[in-house]
This record gives C-alpha cells, structure tokens and sequence, in this order.
C-alpha cells in the first residue's frame, strides 16, 4: 500500500497520449543528450534506440469465437512492425510464442511454424523467450532446440539486458540456480548501471489465484533493488499494466492471440470474447524507447486493414 | 518405516516452502481429531473442486494425484502444497473469515492445466 501515492502520479502520466514515461520516474539525465559518452552520473550511456515488444502470440491456438484470425495476427503483427517508417533496433517476445501441446511433436512443429513466420521481420536482432506454454512440460526442452538459451544477458548500447525465465520449472518459479547467476551478474554491474530486465510471468504478486506471480520472484526484485535505474517488462497477462515495486517498474504487454480480463475483475480467468465490431481489439505491442533513464512506451493496435502480405 | 516416511513428509513440507504443514499430525493427534477431507487431482481437475470449511476450524486436506506431479495452492491463506502421485499429502487450513477462496493447481500439468481450479466457501 505504501506505492499508493507513486502508483497515482505514475498512473497520470500513464495516462498522457498513449505514451508511458515509464522509469521517468528514476530522474532524467542530461548526460543522454551526448549520447556515447559517460554521463553526468558516471554510468555508461549509449545513444539512445528503440525496440519493439511483442508478447503471448500463441501459435497453435484455435477458437473461432475468442481469435477467429488465429492463423492470422501474428503475420499482421509482423506486418505492423514491418510498416513502422522507423525500424526498431530489435525485436523481443517475451514469451508464450506459442499455445501448449501435451504431444512433444506437436510442441516442436508449433516452434518450428513460429520460428519461420517471424524470419519475416525486416529487423534481423530478435530476442525469444519462453512463456510456460512453450517450455513447463519438458523444462525448455524443445524450445531451446529451437530458440537456445531460456535466461541470458546481452548489452546493447550502454543498457544491460536480463532475460529472466520464470517458466520452463513447472512450479514457477526462477529457482535457486538461476537466482545465484543472477546475483552474480549483478555484482559486475555499476551501482547506476541501466538495467532492463525481460520475463514472461509478473516478479510480482499481481494476482496469484490467477497464476499471475512468481514463486520466488520476490527475490529476484530484492536483487534489482539496489540499481536505482531498473525496467521490467513481461508478458504472460495478456493486457497493459503498470506496477511498481519500489522504484522498479513493471510494465505488462498486450498479447496478439487473445485478451484476458483485468486482474482479479471475475470470479474465474478466461480469454475474452472477440469483438466482431472491433476486430483484434485488445491485442497490440509496443515500441519502447531507451531515453536516457526513461523508457517512453508508446502502445501499438493491430489494424484490421493492414494486410499481411509483406 | 513409518517415521521415515514422517521424515520425508516433514521435508516435502519444508521443501514446499508453504504455511502447509504435513507435519506431525500422525504423531500428536489432537484431542478432537482433525476433519479429513479427502482432494484427489487428476489432469485437469480437482475432486472434488468446491469445499465448504468452517471458519477458525482447522481440518485436513488429505491430498494425492491420480497421475502427474500437481500442486494445491490457496494463495489467499498463504498456505500450498505438492501433490505427487503414489503417495497422499496433508495440509492444514484454518480460514479466519467468512467468504470464498480460490485453490489452483500451481504446477504445470498439461494442455488443461490453467483451468485446474476450485473454490473454498468459508461460513460461520
Ligand atoms: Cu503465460
Ligand atoms: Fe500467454
């Protein structure tokens, strides 16, 4: 409760235009301006970019009266991000590319069908991760025969990455393992060091009689917690949502299969009916700019006028 | 054999991490022996998936799995447990309100595994 009057003021910026100031929040830096150098703070700047986030396209998924375009809006999705007169530096999925099998073989056609639509993205650097549809009933099996490693880091342009797999352990959790690596990799970053960590469910208690939690995501936060200058962004609950966990900010995407309620809003969780008079309502993505230590997110429709001819 | 078999439920618990408690409730019975209520899992469903409790009474919820590894989880008692097949799990819940709570099955059991879910109503 004590986020209550943070949470306010974040949720009045959120409201401007379209556009999030995200990790606004954590103080702009002049320093970004002479992109390349050391700020004024001493941290590592980079110019600043932008990437697109997509999240929980579902592949495999089928039921006409929830996504009745299921082969569909993933190519549109494409497509969309293909259109933009900017391209984005890269492109992430953070999870659940595609809908869960009980049939392994199946699981692996899904991946592979997934993995060759996605080639069509004019942008080559794509960043995957698995969401627990892709990997919690063989721990990342396959996914990994397709897409490597399910938690890694890379740096780009001054901005430390983190993907963080809170899936492929059918109990959801991160685990012991990858927490001590995650320890690890912090103790070599800068105090102000810019971090953005991906993951597919929220690190925080959102709604865990939805399975919106982590089980041990709680320590992960308390990991992060001393690097003043943090982003999350995650997938899984198929909406936009902003939290904040002290100065860490969380920020939900839309899925591109289906839309789920808000968190909590009726007595049992299921996809959202699809609206015949707002076609792929609720589904969309989002470019997400690295401003300095602000992460500006401006949130995408899919059209349905946009032809996925390409 | 039946104390190694405590210790393995002590550590079960313990390793669940949980309020659950599957521990030494065979070694001190309570003077007014606890209510059994019997939940067995299959994939994908609870049975039975409603349960009525009173509220303050403590019962016990004897679990087992007809198949896969699963888990019962009411979040809103803080209170899980593992439910592996071949072998029963115990866990004490004494609600202290009046109202309905959810249980999921928080492990992730296959194609039905998001909708593996029941509800507790709580009365006086
Ligand atoms: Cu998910
Ligand atoms: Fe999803």
């Amino acid at each position: 409760m004590k986020n209550n009057i943070d949470r306010r003021q974040f949720m009045r910026l959120a409201g401007m235009g379209g556009v999030v100031f995200a990790s606004g929040l954590s103080g702009f830096n002049p320093a970004r301006a002479l992109g390349g150098t050391t700020g004024s703070d001493g941290s590592a700047q980079g110019s600043d970019f932008f990437f697109v986030q997509l999240s929980d396209t579902h592949w495999g998924f089928s039921g006409p009266a929830i996504n009745p375009d299921a082969q569909g809006t993933l190519r549109k999705a494409i497509a969309e991000v293909n259109a933009l007169s900017d391209q984005p530096d890269f492109v992430v999925f953070t999870g659940d590319l595609t809908q869960t099998t009980d049939d392994p073989s199946e699981r692996r056609r899904r991946l592979a069908e997934f993995k060759e639509i996605v080639k069509d993205l004019r942008v080559k650097t794509v960043r995957y991760m698995p969401g627990e549809h892709d990997a919690a009933l063989d721990r990342g099996a396959a996914y990994k025969e397709f897409f490597g490693q399910t938690h890694y880091t890379f740096d780009y342009e001054g901005v430390h990455f983190i993907v963080l797999d809170n899936v492929s352990d059918p109990a959801a959790a991160l685990g012991d393992e990858q927490l001590t690596w995650l320890a690890q990799d912090l103790s070599q970053q800068d105090r102000l060091q810019r971090i953005v960590v991906f993951t597919h469910r929220p690190l925080f208690d959102l709604a865990p009689t939805w399975d919106w939690a982590t089980r041990d995501g709680a320590r992960a936060i308390d990991l992060l917690m001393p690097f003043p200058h943090v982003t999350v962004f995650y997938g899984h609950i198929h909406q936009e949502h902003h939290h904040l966990t002290g100065h860490i900010a969380h920020h939900a995407a839309k899925g591109l299969m289906f839309a789920l309620p808000a968190p909590l809003s009726v007595p049992k969780k299921a996809p959202l009916p699809w609206d015949a008079a707002a076609p792929y309502k609720g589904l969309g993505f989002r470019e997400i700019e690295q401003d300095g230590h602000s992460n500006p997110i401006t949130e995408l429709p899919i059209s349905a006028t946009r032809t996925a001819l390409l | 054999m039946r104390r190694a078999k405590l210790i393995g439920a002590t550590l079960l618990a313990i390793a669940a991490g949980g309020v659950g408690y599957a521990v030494a409730w065979a070694e001190a019975e309570p003077a007014h022996p606890l209510k059994v209520i019997k939940v067995s899992a299959k994939r994908f469903v609870f049975t039975p998936n409603t349960l009525t409790l009173k509220k303050g009474e403590t019962v016990d919820i004897e679990l087992s799995s007809e198949d896969v590894p699963m888990g019962f989880n009411v979040p809103d008692l803080a209170s899980r447990a593992d439910v592996l097949p071949g072998t029963t799990t115990h866990l004490r819940l004494t609600p202290q309100k009046v109202g309905t709570l959810v249980f999921l099955c928080d492990i992730f059991c296959g194609s039905g595994h998001e909708d593996m879910s029941g509800v507790i109503t709580v009365v006086e």
